[in-house]
């Protein structure tokens, strides 16, 4: 799978019989799918015309493989499948033909060939309780996140669990997951999260690498602002909803029928920042909150613990009836000790008809 | 999957419609502007559509609203592309599909003539060389 | 780098407990107390009833005294401007009443987001207005101690964080809501030791009130 071919995007393209005009529509597309503003779409095509194949090597670890899912479900073939078939994607476990050593020798083989230029995609996240909870050919994920990113030009974090720590990081944490940045430092690393993280998303970061030759605009959380840069809350179609306090208080009721917000039932948008209700899913079909269920914040850190994925945002995470009726047990036990200790003060002040002086009665509080 | 299929689904065809969804109406507003702003100082505008929070809808309230023109054109080049005219002259609308039919990306062009209908600079050279090359080859069935 | 979703999560999960914990023990210490304390018997003989002109005072003292309104129409005002802002906002705000619901068992239904929303910036006006008084006014800047400044600001604070979170004026929104969340634990934590806990001693000191004066045989 190892290829030096160093044909640009544009030659690339004329060589497969694409036109200009062509180019140009899939310019726009890239423009689009990078939620850049479409008089762009000119500077992208002089960029993508110089733009050379960039090796890729695509590691899993502690993964669902949901994210590799994700893009490769994504059905606009001409337009992603360009990007992928643009660069060279040299190793990847479920994708790639070769197997077993064969498999590992070309990935030293393209690390070798590109150093310093070629790209990593990591995905799931990496078990530090025990290295030896996840490992390929014997060697632990940690051991080979860090010999592989020694010479890459960037790395990029696909989904919730590479870039956070994800599922496996949920409480109780037994593997000691942690996410890719945590153990990269000196190499600069994107997050695209999401659970799995919208398809158009991770190969719009791709494109303004090949693009560019640079990383886009990140947030603080290292998310491309582009795609990350607003809340689900300050986007979502239901918000009108939100603003006049109309929801929905269960699933199928007269509220949820009619579209209405969805804070009661567990909705996180307003934590959550991701372009699932600008961009959607599956091509733009719909998203959750459209199709009725509350947004889960999946591309938050720790969003497997903030709560429960159907109550609302403004209900603690602990269980508070218990803490509150406890609580007020003790109170009650506390307050009839206090009251017992006074009891004896208390009758003999009686018996002694003991007059209530203006002293007593200053005392604050 | 049969037990799935006898769940009954019930669409409620009128749950949406009304003022409540009210994107179409700001966009239909900034279409205005950016007409008035070519009228009067000739700058074309582009809007990406993509980028919009539709709800369910929106997006045919919006084509709906705009209507056909007098033009329309397709292209085919990596998948077709519809563009036309709206019934509002100078707001053209721009739909890329790729080979599979799939919308790739979807605009509203306020212009005289949408960029992409001109024929390229690039292309024209590309024709010139492969014109020529038709004209001196004698196996042409034209010249026999 | 993920401070600000942990903050959240902190102030939703352990802080909340124990704060919740401290102001409910703490809160029925102190009503205990009162209560237990009793009062003196008095041998006098009773020229009426208690119990009714007690709960009858309990609702008229909702309304202002005339004479003390003439006499300081600022801080009459104030106060009712900042306290009907607050309980509408508090109480009547549909995530609020999710919390509630989710603790006591049982709801109530709520207001429009932005009837709540004028609701809470009359609050905080009312608040502004309070301190302004409070430290202007020579018989209130005389009467005011340290304590009530620092009440002023755990009310404050909770206001203003809560008016900041929904409008989303702090990024990123988790800060927003953790800064809430952590304000009114402070309020909650403090409460049981302040003044404050006139939001329940107020029914046990108009009832007292009342009844005092309906034995005599008063009007209250």
């Amino acid at each position: 799978m190892v290829d030096s071919n160093n044909k640009t995007l544009g030659e690339t393209l004329r060589r497969n019989g694409v036109s200009r005009r062509g180019f140009l529509k899939f310019c726009t597309a890239t423009a689009s799918m990078m939620a850049l503003p479409p008089s762009m779409a000119p500077a992208i095509a002089a960029a993508l015309d110089k733009a050379r194949r960039p090796s890729v090597i695509w590691l899993s670890f502690q993964e669902c493989t949901g994210c590799t899912e994700s893009l490769t479900r994504s059905h606009s073939p001409t337009l992603e499948n360009l990007i992928f078939n643009h660069i060279s994607l040299d190793y990847h476990h479920t994708l790639q033909a070769a197997s077993g050593h064969a498999a590992e020798a070309a990935k030293e083989e393209a690390m070798h060939a590109n150093e310093g230029k070629y790209l990593v995609v990591v995905d799931g996240s990496i078990p530090l309780g025990n290295p030896g909870y996840s490992t390929t050919a014997g060697i632990s994920n940690l051991q080979t996140l860090e010999e592989t990113v020694a010479g890459a030009a960037a790395v990029i974090a696909v989904g919730t669990c590479a870039a956070f720590g994800g599922l496996p990081k949920a409480d109780p944490n037994p593997t000691g997951a942690v996410s890719v940045s945590d153990i990269v430092k000196d190499k600069p690393v994107i997050n695209v999260s999401g659970c799995p993280p919208i398809p158009v998303v991770i190969t719009g970061v791709l494109a303004h690498y090949l693009t560019f030759g640079t990383l886009p605009d990140l947030d603080q959380y290292g998310r491309p602002k582009a795609f990350y840069g607003t809340s689900i809350h300050d986007r979502c179609y239901r918000r009108p909803f939100y603003d006049k306090g109309l929801f929905a208080n269960t699933f199928d009721d007269e509220g949820a029928k009619r579209g209405w917000c969805l804070y009661k039932l567990g909705c996180k948008g307003p934590m959550a920042y991701n372009a699932c209700a600008t961009v959607k899913w599956n091509e733009g079909t719909s998203w959750p909150v459209e199709s009725g269920h509350g947004c889960l914040g999946c591309s938050e850190p720790d969003f497997w613990d903030a709560g429960g994925f159907y109550n609302a945002l403004s209900i603690p995470l602990g269980e508070v009836s218990r803490t509150a009726s406890v609580a007020a047990a003790a109170g009650l036990v506390l307050g009839a000790a206090a009251a017992g200790l006074n009891y004896k003060t208390k009758s003999e002040a009686k018996k002694r008809h003991g007059r209530v002086t203006v002293e007593d009665l200053e005392k604050t509080s | 999957m049969s037990a799935l299929d006898k769940i009954p689904i019930q669409i409620e065809a009128s749950a949406t419609t009304g003022p409540y969804h009210r994107n179409t109406l700001p966009l239909l507003h900034e279409i205005a502007h950016a007409l008035r702003r070519f009228q009067a100082e000739g700058n074309s505008t582009t809007l990406d559509l993509g980028a919009i929070p539709f709800g369910p809808g929106d997006e045919q309230r919006l084509l709906d609203f705009l209507g056909t023109g007098e033009v329309s054109a397709k292209l085919d080049a990596m998948g077709d592309t519809n563009i036309w005219e709206s019934a509002y002259a100078g707001v053209w609308i721009i739909e890329h599909k790729n080979a599979s039919g799939e919308r790739v990306a979807f605009q509203i062009e306020i212009t005289k003539l949408p960029a992409i209908l001109e024929t390229q600079p690039e292309d024209i050279e590309e024709s010139l060389i492969k014109l020529q090359e038709a004209l001196e080859n004698p196996k042409t069935g034209v010249f026999v | 780098m993920i401070e600000p979703m942990d903050f959240l999560l902190w102030t939703r999960g352990t802080a909340f407990d124990v704060a919740v914990t401290i102001f409910i023990i703490g809160v029925i210490i102190r009503l205990f107390e009162i209560v237990s304390l009793g009062r003196v018997k008095s041998l006098a003989e009773p020229k009426g009833t208690e119990f009714l002109p007690g709960m009858k005072t309990v609702l008229t003292r909702t309304l202002p005294n005339g004479g003390t309104f003439k006499r300081q129409p600022l801080t009459i005002i104030a106060g009712y401007v900042f306290h009907i802002g607050l309980l509408v906002s508090l109480l009547l705000f549909i995530p609020h009443i999710e919390l509630f619901s989710q603790t006591f068992g049982f709801g109530w239904p709520g207001l429009p987001n932005p009837i709540v929303d004028a609701a809470a910036v009359l609050g905080i006006v009312g608040l502004l207005a309070a301190l302004w008084n409070r430290l202007t006014n020579p018989v209130m800047k005389m009467l005011s101690d340290k304590e009530d400044y620092l009440v002023w600001i755990l009310t404050f604070l909770p206001m203003l964080t809560g008016y900041l979170a929904y409008h989303r004026m702090i990024d990123p929104y988790p800060l927003a809501m953790g800064l809430h969340i952590l304000s009114i634990e402070l309020l909650l934590v403090l409460f049981p030791f302040t003044k404050l806990m006139h939001t329940f001693t107020l029914f046990l000191a108009r009832w007292y009130n009342g009844a005092m004066s309906g034995r005599r045989g008063v009007e209250s």
